[in-house]
């Protein structure tokens, strides 16, 4: 077990696209266990991809449990995730592991369905929401070679959000 | 930090920017819109230069662009972030009194605004104000809401909610 470096803005290797994952095997699953060593040192994140550390490989680890009232899968290891279906956008506010002492706000689809293998190989679905939705979609982004940075939309479009004209009540 | 007014038109950015940039200045936080039909720039400019000399370097583009410039003397750095965690939005019909309602209550709750936007929308005759700010507060969302609950009313909807930054 070993905390690995964060790569950071502007390193060009976060412009990286990642390739699948083809052998699930002890190797991948000792990475694992090193990735989500290295998300739990940082500042409280809740996912990290493998591109962030300088595996470019198409896994992503997600957790949102430690939340509150927010509704979620658990702890997620995601290897070669596929979104294959999505509804509705929303904005909320991000930051990232690689871009130390930034935050914005960034739209994202509200409701996914996704497709991934866990590290054994063994197929995975899921049907996510809100928060762990956006999660996963910042992490999958990683392996694309994209960041938030690239998708932070201007302030003023929280404005005109349909979310204005909700009366009281407890949200996202 | 830089404060530049003007009669909007295309090229003040670029002007100001090119200016600071040929002077060897760094640029930090920037907000830069406009609001009715001026164009307003605030921003954040490190340089080697007095605050007189930076009057100089902009002079140019000042005159041609018909510019009201004001430069501030701060501390503070390029930037220096606070990310909020709580968001307030606010309709009402359009009415003066709003705004300072609105941030009285948050005030007097502890609530410390670190950006406020506003618009009006709706037809002419019958404006409506929409406001978002967004800032920071040791209190829980549910204490801001009783801070605020009392001003529904008056006619106006404020919606109080939390701001979860996601950090991946
Ligand atoms: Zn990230």
């Amino acid at each position: 077990m070993a905390v690995l470096d964060i790569l950071t803005l502007p390193d060009e290797r976060l412009r990286q696209v990642s390739q699948s994952v083809t052998r699930f095997d002890a190797e991948l699953r000792a990475f694992v266990a090193d990735l989500e060593e290295t998300r739990l040192a940082g500042p409280a994140a809740v996912g990290i991809a493998a591109p962030q550390v300088g595996r470019f490989e198409r896994i992503v680890i997600v957790d949102v449990s430690g939340k509150k009232g927010v509704a979620n899968h658990g702890h997620l290891v995601l290897v070669n995730p596929e979104i294959t279906h999505w509804e509705g956008f929303e904005v909320g506010r991000e930051g990232c592991l690689s871009v130390p002492d930034f935050t914005g706000n960034v739209i994202r689809a509200t409701r996914i369905r996704l497709a991934a293998r866990d590290p054994h190989g063994a197929e995975l679905q899921f049907e996510m929401e809100g928060f762990e939705a956006r999660a996963v979609q910042h992490e999958m982004d990683h392996l694309d070679g994209l960041l938030f940075v690239d998708r932070v939309v201007s302030r003023r479009t929280d404005l005109f959000q349909r979310k204005v004209y909700q009366k009281g009540g407890p949200t996202r | 930090m830089l404060t530049l007014v003007g009669e909007d038109r295309p090229g003040i950015v670029a002007k100001v920017t090119q200016a600071l940039y040929q002077a060897g200045c760094s640029l930090g936080e920037a907000s830069m819109i406009r609001l009715g039909g001026s164009f307003t720039i605030m921003m954040m400019v490190s340089g080697p230069q007095t605050p007189e000399g930076l009057t100089q370097v902009l002079a140019p583009a000042v005159d041609e662009l018909g510019l009201r410039l004001h430069i501030d003397p701060v501390t503070g750095g390029l930037h220096r972030h606070l990310v909020p965690n709580v968001q307030v939005r606010v309709t009402g019909a359009d009415r003066a009194g709003i705004v300072a309602e609105v941030t009285g209550a948050l005030a007097a709750a502890g609530f410390n605004i670190l950006e406020l936007e506003s618009d009006v929308a709706g037809d002419p005759q019958r404006p409506v104000y929409i406001m978002s700010i967004q800032g920071y507060s040791e209190q829980t969302v549910e204490a801001l809401q009783q801070a605020v609950a009392g001003l529904g009313a008056e006619g106006i909807t404020v919606d109080v909610s939390a701001v979860e930054t996601l950090i991946g």
